[in-house]
C-alpha cells in the first residue's frame, strides 16, 4: 500500500538551514548536508529544501550544495525558490534533485508549469502554494513572494482557482502552505486541506501548523492528503521523526518502516 | 573481482547523476557515456529515465544506441522510464504508441486507478516473485520509492509485483535484461541492497 509521507521542509538561506515564525525573524538552525542526512536516517520519506532568499532576491544564488545533498542522500528530495525559467530547473534535477517545486515565478508566468511539463515530465513539476485565510472576506488567497516580508503581496487567485490551474498545466504535485498555521504549531488547516483535495487529483501535500504527532494523524485520516511537511517540530527535536513514524502506524495510517 | 566496468547510458533524461551518486555510494567506480564502445565493453550497464517515453526514445535515436542497446549481453537494469523503454511499446505518446527498444515483451499503459491520485508518488510495498536475483536479501513487502504514472502489466516477465488501485509491474526481467518501475537509487537500504544485487551479478 502506498504509505503517507513524512516531509522535513529545510529552510535556506545563504546556505544555511533557517526557520522563522509566520516567515519572519529567521534564525539558523545548522548546516544542509548533516541535517538533510540526519532526517534520511531517522526515517524521513522525502526532503524539501527550500531556498527562502531567492524567489525575492535578484541576485543568483549558489545551488551547489545541490549536488552535495544528491551525493549522500538515498531518499526523494525537491528543491524550491528562485527556479524561474526551464534551465534554472535544468540545473538543479541535473545536480540530483528529484523534483523542482515553483511558486512566486508560476504566478507571475504560469506558462512556466506548462513549460516544465513538457521539458521534465508531470513527476518532478511541484507547485507551492501559500494561502492566507482572509478573515474579514471569508476566502482564502494565493500570496506571492513570501520569503520577504517587505515584498509579500495578495495575488488576484483564490486559492482553489490556483489549485485548478496549476493541475491542468501540468504540476504533478501540490504543496499547500496555509500561512495562518505557519510556524505556530496548533494543527494543519484540514478545513482547508479537505476543501482543496476535493479538486486536487494530482498528489497534496500538508504544509504549516505541525506542533504535536496527533497533528499528522489528524491532516493524513481527515484530509487525506498523500504528505505532512514540517520544519520547526523537526529542528527542533519536538517530535522525533521515528516515534512520529511509530504512532502514526500505531494509529493504522500506512506509513514507511 | 577484479574492478567491474560499470556503465550508466547517458539518455540525456535527468536523473542520471542520482543513479551515479547511488552506485558511488556502494563504493562502485561508475561512468556516464553515450559512447558505442564503451557501453558495448560494460560489465554491467543502466539504463536511467525521467520524463516522457517519447522524448527519451528521440533522444536514444539522435545518439544512434538503439542497436548497440538491443544487442548487449551483460546484465543491463533500467530504471523508472529507463525499465518502460525495455518493453515493446508505450503509450506514453504524442501520437498513438512509442514504439520502445523491445528487450522485454510488453507494452506501457497508462495507469488506471479509479479515485486515487496520478501520478503514482511516495513509498509502496513490492512483492517479488519466485526468488528473483535482484531481490536477494530484501524483504517481501519492502518500501521502495515510485513516480510514475504509466506501468507495464503484470505478465511472466514481471519479477516483481505492485499494487496502486491496479497490479502492476515493478519489476520485469528477461535474460540479460532487468527493468524496475521504481527508483533503487531513491529508496534507502532496500534500493542500495537491489543496486548491489545487480552489480554482483
Amino acid at each position: 500500500m502506498l504509505a503517507r509521507r513524512i516531509i522535513p521542509c529545510l529552510d535556506v538561506k545563504d546556505g544555511k538551514v533557517v526557520k522563522g515564525v509566520k516567515f519572519r525573524n529567521h534564525e539558523i538552525i545548522g548546516d544542509i548536508v548533516p541535517l538533510a542526512q540526519q532526517y534520511a536516517e531517522q526515517g524521513a520519506d522525502e526532503l524539501v529544501f527550500y531556498d527562502i532568499t531567492a524567489s525575492s532576491d535578484q541576485r543568483v544564488v549558489d545551488k551547489s550544495w545541490v549536488t552535495r545533498i544528491a551525493q549522500v542522500i538515498d531518499i526523494p528530495f525537491c528543491v524550491a525558490g528562485g527556479i524561474k525559467t526551464v534551465a534554472d530547473a535544468g540545473k538543479i534535477l541535473e545536480m540530483g534533485a528529484d523534483k523542482i517545486s515553483v511558486n512566486s515565478p508560476a504566478l507571475a508566468d504560469p506558462e512556466l508549469i506548462t513549460r516544465l511539463h513538457d521539458t521534465f515530465g508531470q513527476q518532478c513539476v511541484v507547485v507551492g502554494i501559500d494561502s492566507f485565510y482572509n478573515e474579514e472576506t471569508g476566502q482564502y488567497q494565493v500570496h506571492q513572494y513570501t520569503g520577504d516580508e517587505t515584498r509579500t503581496q495578495v495575488t488576484a487567485w483564490q486559492t482553489a482557482d490556483w489549485v485548478k490551474e496549476v493541475q491542468q498545466r501540468g504540476a504533478g504535485e501540490i504543496v499547500l502552505n496555509c500561512m495562518n498555521q505557519d510556524g505556530v504549531r496548533k494543527g494543519y488547516d484540514i478545513e482547508q486541506l479537505f476543501a482543496i483535495r476535493q479538486s486536487c487529483a494530482v498528489p497534496l501535500i500538508a504544509s504549516g501548523g505541525a506542533g504535536e504527532s496527533v497533528h499528522f494523524k489528524n491532516v493524513f485520516e481527515q484530509a487525506d492528503v498523500d504528505g505532512a511537511l514540517a520544519a520547526s517540530v523537526f529542528h527542533k527535536g519536538i517530535i522525533p521523526i521515528p516515534e512520529l513514524k511509530a504512532y502514526l502506524r500505531q494509529q493504522n495510517i500506512a506509513i514507511r518502516d | 573481482m577484479a574492478a567491474q566496468q560499470i556503465v550508466i547510458v547517458n539518455t540525456g533524461c535527468a536523473n542520471i547523476s542520482s543513479v551515479k551518486f547511488a552506485v558511488e555510494r556502494l563504493g562502485i567506480p561508475v561512468a556516464v557515456s553515450d559512447d558505442l564502445n564503451t557501453i558495448k565493453k560494460a560489465d554491467k550497464v543502466f539504463l536511467p529515465g525521467v520524463g516522457s517515453a517519447n522524448a527519451a526514445m528521440d533522444s536514444i535515436h539522435k545518439k544512434q544506441l538503439v542497436s548497440c542497446i538491443q544487442e548487449l549481453t551483460q546484465p543491463v537494469l533500467g530504471i523508472c522510464l529507463g525499465m518502460q523503454l525495455m518493453v515493446e511499446k508505450s503509450a506514453e505518446s504524442l501520437n498513438d504508441s512509442t514504439p520502445c527498444l523491445g528487450l522485454i515483451p510488453g507494452q506501457v499503459k497508462r495507469m488506471q486507478v479509479d479515485e486515487l491520485r496520478l501520478p503514482h508518488m511516495g513509498w509502496n510495498t513490492v512483492t517479488p516473485i519466485g526468488d528473483a536475483p535482484l531481490f536477494k536479501g530484501i524483504d517481501s513487502g519492502s518500501y521502495f520509492y515510485f513516480v510514475h504514472s504509466f506501468a507495464v502489466a503484470l505478465s511472466e516477465f514481471t519479477m516483481a509485483s505492485c499494487q496502486y488501485a491496479m497490479d502492476f509491474s515493478a519489476g520485469i526481467h528477461k535474460d540479460n535484461f532487468f527493468g524496475v518501475q521504481f527508483h533503487p537509487e531513491r529508496s534507502s537500504d532496500a534500493g542500495s541492497q537491489l543496486l548491489k544485487n545487480f552489480i554482483d551479478l
